[in-house]
């Protein structure tokens, strides 16, 4: 199979500061990578690269097949390239069922209609009640944003995002914030994502990383240093050495 | 799925029903106004044109967040666009006037819109500033379209479909007044309601989630400003055709600054809460500087702040609020 997302050597630096070195990855179609690594290993800034906020020095981003590296964040979104935000960003006074109406109508290419309202268009409720029977969040689908739970919010985060039917789906942090108890409900609603999907997740989570993940990359100081299966990144001396030295570090230091 | 449906079915009356309260609301004021002030209509057709203006201030700032100081940019173009078109190209017809305005209107709302749109937060009103004062200074450099500072004279329009003749007591600008409003209104409440009504509010939210859906922001925000340019348009047109002169003052920051506050006063994000802020704000302006004419501003101001205090909502807002609290401790 030929890969729906491709990244080619890209590089970037600040000043002196090199954050991206020369990071390579490629994903197929129903690929489920987690890319993990320490503080400040520039996996902020890859995500800023690869959805267009920041342009590369070097190198390029490939989205089935073509070349999307000097396009512009929303031109990306419109390709299939979407992401999630690691802290929520949701219209606090508008309900879930507006923000899914509004990524499907903006997905069909009916967003700027200034005739008619979303209730009244059956094939746009009707794919916004699957979203919210899938994920579970048919209660509070009417509801104001900002009066349903966190972990609410996570998941219609990720309702948005598959309501813009993405090749590659970007996830940051899916579970960040979200209370011990509500964490089953993402993992579920990660476990249920379509299967021709590529996702790509940046977790700190490592619970959530062996149990959603079928490879995993680890970024370090802004290079790839590991790029293989589950079971095989515990036993990496670099991986170890990176993360539990740092880890050792950071309990020393607390 | 019983309940998604049936809020499904029911959704649409409710809104229609409280839509169709609004209209008669907005009629039944406008008839006590012209029963009670019969010697007043001049007064009471300048807020129906000053209520377009801030109609068409809260698209851009009460539904998109955009902030302004040269809305009145919008409304001055519209009103000397119908005045030119009457006193140099021999338009009178009221309606194909008010139809010049909207497009003059329209014109000058894609221009303001492509500048101030270029800057976010305090560059941006500084811009809308500037932008205010080109206005007027073309406006006023251009007399021999214009009149300048004299105003722009000569706009006689034929009677309305040829019936009603404008009359020295402005009865029939009135009427003809309170129907564009109350057409420019329901227009609104389709144009808000609708999905383009809806991505504006998500990008005066959080525009950066709009762009990772996938939206426009720019796009989208210019053409609010277009629209809202055409409403600004239609009521500077129904202010040329009731004075049936056009001055500077029209284009003036004043002009933009007092829409604003108007806005803020009645409540932003809401048509109501528009009209409401207008008709407060230029009810309240003539009543005291009649009453005391060396210190009426002072008292506008000491309203404002009081309602800034007290109710930062907004008239409307803080009156919805309050009504919603009271519906749910009947419950």
């Amino acid at each position: 199979m030929s890969p729906v997302f491709q990244v080619e050597r890209l590089r970037k630096s600040f000043g002196g500061l090199a954050v991206t070195q020369d990071v390579s990855i490629a994903m197929e179609p129903g690929d489920r990578v987690a890319l993990i690594g320490p503080n400040g290993a520039g996996k902020t800034t890859f995500v800023n690269l690869v959805v267009g906020h920041l342009a590369p020095d070097s190198g390029k981003v490939m989205l089935a097949g073509s070349d999307v590296t000097g396009l512009d964040p929303v031109r990306r979104v419109r390709q299939g390239l979407v992401r999630s935000f690691q802290v929520t960003r949701l219209f606090s006074d508008m309900t879930p069922q507006e923000h899914v109406a509004l990524a499907i109508l903006q997905r069909t290419g009916r967003s700027g209609r200034v005739l008619g309202h979303f209730q009244a268009m059956p094939e746009v409720m009707d794919e916004t009640r699957t979203l919210f029977e899938t994920l579970g969040l048919v209660a509070v689908a009417t509801r104001k944003v900002a009066e349903i739970a966190y972990g609410q919010q996570r998941l219609l985060e990720i309702a948005i995002a598959l309501a813009l039917k993405p090749k590659v789906l970007l996830l940051d942090e899916p579970a960040a914030g979200v209370p011990q108890s509500d964490t089953p409900r993402i993992e579920a609603a990660l476990a249920g994502l379509p299967p021709d999907l590529a996702v790509l997740m940046i977790e700190h989570d490592m619970d959530l990383v062996f149990r959603f993940a079928k490879r995993v990359i680890v970024l370090a100081a802004g290079a790839v240093i590991f790029d293989g299966s589950p079971q095989d990144v515990t036993k990496n001396a670099r991986v170890r050495e990176v993360y539990l030295g740092n880890y050792a570090n950071d309990r020393s230091a607390a | 799925m019983t309940a998604a449906s049936d809020t499904q079915s029911a959704v649409q009356p409710a809104y229609r029903r409280r839509d169709l309260t609004g209209i008669a609301v907005i009629l039944g004021i406008a008839a006590i106004g012209y029963f009670l002030f019969p010697n007043n209509l001049a007064l009471l057709t300048r807020i129906l044109a000053i209520a377009l203006l801030v109609l068409s201030l809260d698209l851009v700032t009460g539904f998109c967040g955009v902030a302004t100081l040269g809305h009145a940019a919008l409304f001055g173009a519209g009103a000397y666009a119908a005045g030119m078109a009457a006193a140099h190209w021999g338009i009178t017809d009221p309606i194909a006037m008010v139809v010049v305005g909207a497009i003059g209107g329209a014109a000058a709302g894609l221009l303001s819109g492509v500048i101030i749109l270029r800057g976010h937060g305090l560059s941006q009103l500084v811009l809308s500033i500037a932008v205010i004062h080109l206005f007027h200074e073309a406006a006023n450099k251009a007399s021999a379209y214009t009149g300048g500072s004299d105003g722009l004279a000569g706009i006689s329009p034929d009677p309305l479909f040829g019936l009603f003749a404008f009359d020295l007591w402005g009865r029939t600008a009135y009427g003809f007044g309170v129907a564009l409003l109350v057409i420019v209104f329901v227009l609104l409440r389709i144009l808000v309601r609708s999905p383009f009504g809806m991505l504006c509010r998500g990008i005066r939210e959080d525009p950066v989630r709009v762009g990772a859906m996938g939206g426009s922001v720019r796009g989208t925000l210019v053409k609010m400003y277009v629209i809202s340019g055409a409403v600004a348009g239609v009521g500077g047109a129904l202010n040329a055709i009731s004075t049936q002169v056009v001055g500077l003052d029209s284009l003036s920051f004043t002009t933009s600054a007092e829409a604003l506050v108007m806005l803020v006063l009645g409540g932003t994000g809401s048509l109501y809460g528009a009209l409401l802020g207008t008709a407060v704000f230029m009810w309240f302006e003539d009543v005291v500087s009649a009453a005391n004419p060396f210190h009426w501003l002072t008292m506008v101001g000491a309203l404002l702040i009081a309602v800034v205090l007290f109710a930062p909502r907004g008239l409307f807002g803080t009156a919805a609020l309050l009504l919603d609290r009271l519906k749910e401790r009947r419950r």
